[in-house]
C-alpha cells in the first residue's frame, strides 16, 4: 500500500482554466487527477449535442487536453478521473484512444462507466414502478415526460473503483457525484472497506473541497482577496491523503494562490444544504464535525468527519424544455441616466402590449446600480452610467424573438446618451429547468468496461 | 454598538435550483457567538425583503465557526429560467455581509478587546 496519495484538481467546470490540468500533472508530484465538468444544465447541452451527432455529447476539451498531458501522465504514472464522459462516454474513450495512437502510445487502458444515463428507458422504469417524482414539488413526471431532455443517474465511487481495479489508467464517466472522483482513488489505493463510514465521509469531504478548482485555493475569495499571491497562476487543490483517513489540502508550491482555513472554509460552506447531512450515494456526511488546522504554508489539514449509513436511494437529475428566454441591454449615461433608463424600460414595455406579445416574465435590472444586491443596495449620489437590462421568458418562441427586435430602435426612438448595442439582436435561447428525483438503487446497474489501446 | 457584517465575517453564497445558499464565516473564532446570537433567521429574512420570496433555513456549524443560511425562492426562477442577471446567486454572500447589526455593550467589548 503505498504511504499517501495526492489527488489533484484539474477542472471545476466545464468552461474552466485550461491550463490548470496541465499545470497540476507539470508542477509538482500528484498520483491522481480529478476533473468536474457536468453541472446540471451541462447533461441537456451534451443530450442535444449527441442528438445532432452520435459521437459527440461528452466534454470535448478533454481531447485536445488529453493530446497535451497524456505523454506526461504515463510517465509520471499518473492517473486520470474525469465526468467529462457526459452523456457519450464511449465516444470521448474512442476520441482519446485515437489521440493516443497518433501520440504513439501503447498499453493505455481506459476505463468507462455506462448506465447512468436512463433517458432511453424512463417508460421501462416507469412500468417497474419507478415513478421519479420531482423531489422538490411533489409533481408526477407525466406533467413534463415528452419535454424531458435528459436523464441521469448520479453514481458514486464504486464503478470508478472497479475500473481502477481492473487497470485503467484514464476513467471516464458520465453523471457521477463530483465527489466520488476525488475519493474513488482513496479507496482503492488505501483499501477503504465500503462501511468505514468515517473514511468515506473523510473522502466525501476532500471532494467538496476539490470540485470547484481554484475556489479552494484563493480564487472567488471573500475574507482577503487582495492577499491572494499571484491569481493569474493560481494553483488548483490537491489532496494530500494517508491511509488512516488523514487529509492534507494543499497546493504545488511553484503556483499562485493560497491555501489557508478561510480558503478552503469559504469552500467548505459553498453550495451546500443541512450540512450534518451531506447525502452521497456511499455514506452521509456530517460537515458539522469537521476540524480544520493550518499545519504548514498552503496547507491545511482537517480530521474528525464522522459519517453515517448511505441511503437506499440514488438522486436522479432530468432536465426537461421549459420555453425561450431573450436578453437585451442598453447603456444609459449621465445625465439622469437612471431616469432614462427607467423611461426607456416603459416606452419598450409599452410597445410589446401595443404588439400583444404574451410573456411569463418581463424582468427589468439596472447594471451597474442594484442588479445584484436590489434593495439591498445603497444609492450613490452621481449615477455616470447604467445599463439597462431586460429580459423576457415565454413559450411562444416569435414573441421572444420579437422582443429581441425592439431593443435596438431605442436608440433612436427613446431618451438620449445612450449606447452599448454592439452584439447585434438578443436571439432568443431555450429553457432547460431541472427536475430532481429519487430512485431505488437496485433500479439501475452501473456497467463497467475497461479496454487497452 | 453598529456593525457592518463585513467586519467580523466573510462568506460564500451558491445556487441550488431556486434556493440560495449563504455561507456566513467568522473572521475570528471569537466573533462566532456574536453571529450566532444577532444573525437570526428572522433578521436575515428581513435584509433579503424583495430578494428572498420563500423561508429562511438556518444551520450552525459551530467547529467552522460558520452558519449556512437556505434561502429558499430568491433566484427568479433559478439556472436557466431565471431572468436575473445574478441567476446563481453569487452576489448573494457580498450582499448579506451589508448587513448592519446593533450589538450589545457586552458584546462590543468583545470585538474591541
Amino acid at each position: 500500500m503505498k504511504d499517501k496519495i495526492r489527488v489533484a484538481s484539474g477542472q471545476g467546470f466545464w468552461g474552466d482554466l485550461l491550463t490548470a490540468p496541465v499545470d497540476q500533472v507539470t508542477k509538482g508530484p500528484i498520483d491522481y487527477m480529478m476533473m468536474d465538468y457536468l453541472a446540471e444544465v451541462t447533461m441537456s447541452i451534451m443530450q442535444k449535442q449527441k442528438m445532432k451527432d452520435t459521437t459527440l455529447g461528452y466534454a470535448k476539451d478533454l481531447v485536445p487536453l488529453m493530446e497535451k498531458i497524456l505523454p506526461t501522465i504515463v510517465e509520471k504514472n499518473i492517473k486520470v478521473i474525469t465526468n467529462g464522459g457526459g452523456v457519450n462516454p464511449e465516444a470521448c474513450r474512442d476520441a482519446i484512444f485515437k489521440v493516443a495512437k497518433k501520440l504513439g502510445i501503447t498499453g493505455l487502458k481506459i476505463g468507462i462507466v455506462l448506465g447512468d444515463n436512463i433517458l432511453g428507458c424512463l417508460d421501462e422504469l416507469k412500468q417497474k414502478g419507478v415513478d421519479l417524482k420531482n423531489m422538490e414539488t411533489g409533481d408526477s413526471l407525466d406533467s413534463v415526460r415528452q419535454k424531458i431532455v435528459s436523464a441521469n443517474v448520479y453514481f458514486g465511487a464504486r464503478p470508478i473503483v472497479e475500473a481502477l481495479k481492473q487497470g485503467a489508467r484514464l476513467v471516464i464517466t458520465g453523471r457521477t457525484t463530483d465527489t466520488a472522483l476525488t475519493y474513488a482513488p482513496m479507496i482503492h489505493e488505501f483499501g477503504w472497506t465500503w462501511d468505514d463510514w468515517n473514511k468515506l465521509a473523510t473522502g466525501v469531504v476532500a471532494g467538496h473541497i476539490l470540485e470547484c478548482g481554484g475556489q479552494a485555493t484563493g480564487g472567488n475569495f471573500s475574507a482577503d482577496w487582495k492577499s491572494v499571491p499571484d491569481l493569474a497562476h493560481i494553483g488548483f487543490p490537491i489532496a494530500e491523503a494517508y491511509p488512516n483517513g488523514e487529509i492534507i489540502i494543499t497546493k504545488h508550491e511553484n503556483a499562485g494562490g493560497l491555501v489557508s482555513v478561510q480558503t478552503v472554509s469559504e469552500q467548505l460552506l459553498y453550495e451546500i444544504g443541512d450540512p450534518a447531512n451531506y447525502i452521497t450515494p456511499e455514506c452521509i456526511a456530517d460537515f458539522t464535525t469537521i476540524r480544520l488546522e493550518q499545519v504548514g504554508k498552503d496547507r491545511v489539514k482537517f480530521s474528525g468527519v464522522k459519517g453515517r449509513p448511505a441511503t437506499n436511494l440514488y438522486k436522479v437529475s432530468m432536465s426537461y424544455s421549459d420555453g425561450y428566454t431573450a436578453v437585451g441591454t442598453l447603456t444609459y449615461a449621465w445625465p439622469d441616466a437612471l431616469e432614462k433608463a427607467k423611461a426607456a424600460d416603459q416606452i419598450l414595455r409599452t410597445r410589446l402590449a401595443d404588439l400583444g406579445l404574451q410573456f411569463d416574465e418581463i424582468r427589468t435590472e439596472f447594471l451597474g446600480l442594484n442588479s445584484c444586491h436590489g434593495p439591498i443596495a445603497e444609492m450613490p449620489n452621481v449615477i455616470n452610467e447604467v445599463v439597462l437590462r431586460v429580459g423576457v421568458r415565454g413559450h411562444d418562441y416569435k414573441a421572444v424573438e420579437r422582443f429581441g427586435m425592439e431593443i435596438a430602435p431605442l436608440i433612436l426612438t427613446g431618451p438620449p446618451a445612450v449606447t452599448g448595442f454592439a452584439g447585434g439582436r438578443p436571439k432568443p435561447s431555450e429553457v432547460i429547468a431541472y427536475w430532481p428525483a429519487l430512485m431505488q438503487k437496485d433500479a439501475v446497474k452501473a456497467e463497467v468496461i475497461v479496454q487497452e489501446v | 454598538m453598529k456593525l457592518q457584517l463585513l467586519q467580523i465575517a466573510h462568506a460564500r453564497s451558491g445556487d441550488k435550483g431556486d434556493t440560495g445558499n449563504v455561507g456566513l464565516i467568522a473572521r475570528k473564532p471569537e466573533y462566532y457567538p456574536i453571529i450566532q446570537k444577532y444573525v437570526t433567521t428572522e433578521v436575515v429574512k428581513k435584509h433579503f425583503e424583495g430578494i428572498c420570496h420563500g423561508n429562511v433555513e438556518r444551520f450552525e456549524m459551530p467547529n467552522l465557526y460558520a452558519i449556512n443560511f437556505l434561502l429558499h425562492n430568491s433566484l427568479g426562477g433559478g439556472g436557466t429560467v431565471s431572468l436575473k442577471n445574478d441567476a446563481q446567486g453569487k452576489t448573494l454572500s457580498s450582499a448579506m455581509l451589508r448587513m448592519v447589526i446593533e450589538i450589545d455593550e457586552k458584546d462590543s467589548q468583545q470585538i474591541k478587546g
